[in-house]
């Protein structure tokens, strides 16, 4: 049966008016001089109320930049917002001055970032950080900013946190600071939680306290969160949806479901691939690879960006006017390859 | 097992730790705590553990790129830590290395035909005449060529650039390789071109690797045996097969838990250990794994326990509990 083509390349919603809508974002990059390079290419995807949709993608796929541009935290000398829309809560915050959005953000989006030195003040202690920002955005009295700075040290699994709480960055442990970066963000309950890569630079075992913590606030403060990382193994547990970036664009979002076991896109199946997962023998005891390397956005390939890489490439994806459009695989599942339809792929079943 | 060719024995690293205003000794890290292994000539031998276990210390004491404070490393039947410089660059030719940062492991100011020919030169191995298509050769090995001579580090990718570390390992012939994270820095879908690639030149070879990593998964994958470590300690060891089917030592079994995998819904049996591992300038008496155990009797605190032989000859795990 033939699927209807989608109009709006958008990620299907469940609710008619999701928390966060991205639609054709477009951010561009000056590299030197007057030439420009789009990081960002029209990325669209929709986040609902509590919620978790994880964006994937190597590094230079844009996945990094996409939330910067939501945060409105682009370096204003190089990058900028060209076009598209973002609209949290129904607000576009492109028409937001600096003023505005910084009384949003941290209120009511906020971002925690791979290494919490990035977010923390060095010279600071914890508990004055927690409490700046819910004196600026709650108006609390300094009194009650440290009551609540305590009780979210003590929410993000912190012990002792009435000592803690006087604390230098530098006086606590990498996986302890990254929690107190977490109990930064969610000091005023957003709404959206922006998490960058925020446990790549863990080993499994802090990792794995990680996501259960997220989860489990998650679960008590009902925000909603975008999870970016290149761990498809973390996207596994912790996403509703996945959004799968190359050079800068969208090629592939769906359910995690859809994604993992039904993936359409030959670059999806080739990242799922190319994994070794535990407890399974490989064919020929070889990895599957993705040959090639991602191309600089100063230079993409005509046609569909990924297609000198792919193996089912013909002449269908080669050449300018032949850009593959998203295209609905099935009800809420996009995918952009001119030949999806031909291709049917094995995907390793794993129990 | 075949014929060793690495016999490591009790192997010590104490780093000091200098403080007060005359920067005098006032403790020490135990990076590496009495660690004893063979890799058999051949081997792909995998070490494990998180930041703090001590793994890259024991690789790069192998190698003297730090002196170890005591013990034995014997290759090939001498006990390298005993030797002098002169005799020690005749050990060097035969063991290598490869750098996890592709980035930082390469001069940035010299060329590809330099980074190659510095070892050959050093080593005199060839004329001047016949190094450059030796490092054409070497350059072929890892799947780049002649082209690439005149280039500079930064016009390459990372995947290249840890070729070339690749090759550069590779310039002398050496026997054996410490692989030190070769591919955490490096993209997903670059990641398995390069492990297959240094599989295919262990087999070519004849390299026998002590290949040091976190991701569990490409450890199973690549390597022939493992070796876990926690704290400066080997808690287990064994054949891939067998750690991975039945993990003795309860670190290992959490350890495996922990890792994530690309399935929705996976795993919900996690074992999830609580707080981080220890300082090393002070850790646990007994194991030091205690603190954070899930399964810790009070003896674990009083008896340092050692590796006994757990179903296979060369299955080893270090618990009084359940080896």
């Amino acid at each position: 049966m033939p699927l209807p083509r989608s109009e709006a390349p958008i990620t299907a919603s469940a609710h008619a008016r999701p928390l966060l809508r991205v639609k054709d974002l477009q951010t561009t990059f000056r590299v030197g001089g007057n030439k420009f390079v789009r990081a960002v290419d029209g990325v669209s995807f929709d986040l609902d109320p509590g919620e978790t949709v994880a964006i994937v993608g190597e590094s230079g796929s844009g996945k990094s930049v996409t939330s910067l541009s939501i945060m409105g935290l682009l370096p204003h000398d190089s990058g900028e917002v060209t076009s598209g829309s973002m609209r949290l809560d129904g607000q576009e915050l492109r028409d937001l001055n600096p003023e505005a959005m910084r009384r949003i953000r941290g209120k009511k989006i906020s971002m925690i970032f791979q290494e919490p030195m990035t977010s923390l003040n060095p010279v600071h202690t914890i508990g004055r950080q927690i409490s700046e920002v819910v004196i600026h955005h709650e108006g609390l009295s300094h009194r009650a900013a440290r009551a609540r700075a305590i009780e979210m040290l003590e929410l993000v699994g912190i012990p002792e946190p009435t000592r803690r709480v006087d604390n230098y960055p530098h006086q606590m442990s990498g996986g302890m600071r990254q929690r107190a970066m977490i109990a930064m963000a969610l000091s005023c309950e957003p709404a959206v939680l922006i998490a960058d890569e925020p446990t790549t630079a863990l080993d499994v075992t802090i990792q794995a306290q990680m996501l259960e913590l997220m989860q489990d606030l998650q679960d008590r403060m009902g925000m909603a969160i975008i999870f970016i990382t290149h761990d498809l193994g973390v996207v596994a547990e912790v996403a509703d949806r996945v959004v799968v970036m190359y050079a800068g664009e969208v090629v592939e979002s769906g359910t995690v479901h859809q994604i993992f076991e039904a993936p359409r896109m030959p670059y999806t199946v080739g990242l799922m691939n190319s994994i070794p997962r535990l407890g399974t023998k490989l064919p020929g005891n070889r990895l599957q690879t993705i040959r090639g390397t991602v191309p600089p956005l100063s230079n993409l390939p005509r046609g569909c960006r990924f297609h000198p890489r792919c193996d089912h490439a013909t002449d269908v994806c080669r050449g300018t006017g032949n850009h593959p459009s998203l295209d609905a695989a099935a009800p809420g599942h996009l995918v952009r390859c001119a030949r999806w339809k031909d291709i049917r792929f094995d995907v390793e079943e794993s129990a | 097992m075949t014929a060793a060719l690495l016999e490591v024995d009790h192997l010590q690293m104490n780093f000091p730790i200098h403080g007060g205003l005359l920067g005098r000794v006032k403790a020490e890290v135990r990076a590496v705590n009495d660690v004893s292994f063979r890799i058999g000539a051949g081997e792909v031998v995998g070490l494990v553990g998180e930041s703090g276990s001590g793994k890259t210390t024991v690789g790069r004491t192998l190698l003297r790129l730090e002196e170890a404070t005591s013990g034995s490393v014997r290759f090939d039947g001498t006990d390298i830590l005993q030797l002098p410089g002169d005799k020690m660059r005749a050990f060097r030719k035969r063991m290598q290395i490869i750098f996890q940062d592709p980035f930082a492991s390469l001069n940035p100011r010299d060329k590809v035909r330099e980074i190659l020919g510095h070892p050959l030169k050093l080593h005199r191995i060839g004329s001047a005449s016949d190094r450059t298509d030796r490092i054409v050769s070497l350059l072929g090995k890892v799947g780049l060529g002649a082209e690439h001579l005149d280039r500079y580090p930064h016009e390459f990718s990372g995947g290249q650039r840890q070729r070339i570390g690749i090759a550069r390992a590779l310039a002398v012939e050496p026997e054996f390789i410490v692989a030190d994270e070769p591919v955490s820095a490096l993209d997903v879908s670059i990641q398995a071109q390069v492990i297959n690639l240094l599989q295919d030149l262990c087999k070519d070879l004849g390299l026998t690797m002590l290949f040091i990593a976190h991701d569990l998964g490409i450890v199973e994958h690549f390597c022939d045996r493992v070796i876990v470590m926690y704290l400066g300690r080997i808690v287990e060891t064994g054949p891939a097969s067998a750690i991975y089917a039945r993990p003795n030592h309860p670190y290992t079994k959490a350890l495996l838990s922990a890792v994530p995998q690309p399935v929705p819904g996976g795993r919900k049996d996690r074992v999830i250990l609580k707080g981080e591992i220890p300082s090393p300038i002070n850790p646990p008496s007994g194991c030091v794994f205690r603190t954070r155990c899930p399964m810790a009797s009070v003896e674990c605190a009083s008896v340092v326990p050692p590796l006994k032989t757990v179903g296979l000859d060369d299955h080893l795990s270090a618990c009084i509990n359940t080896a």
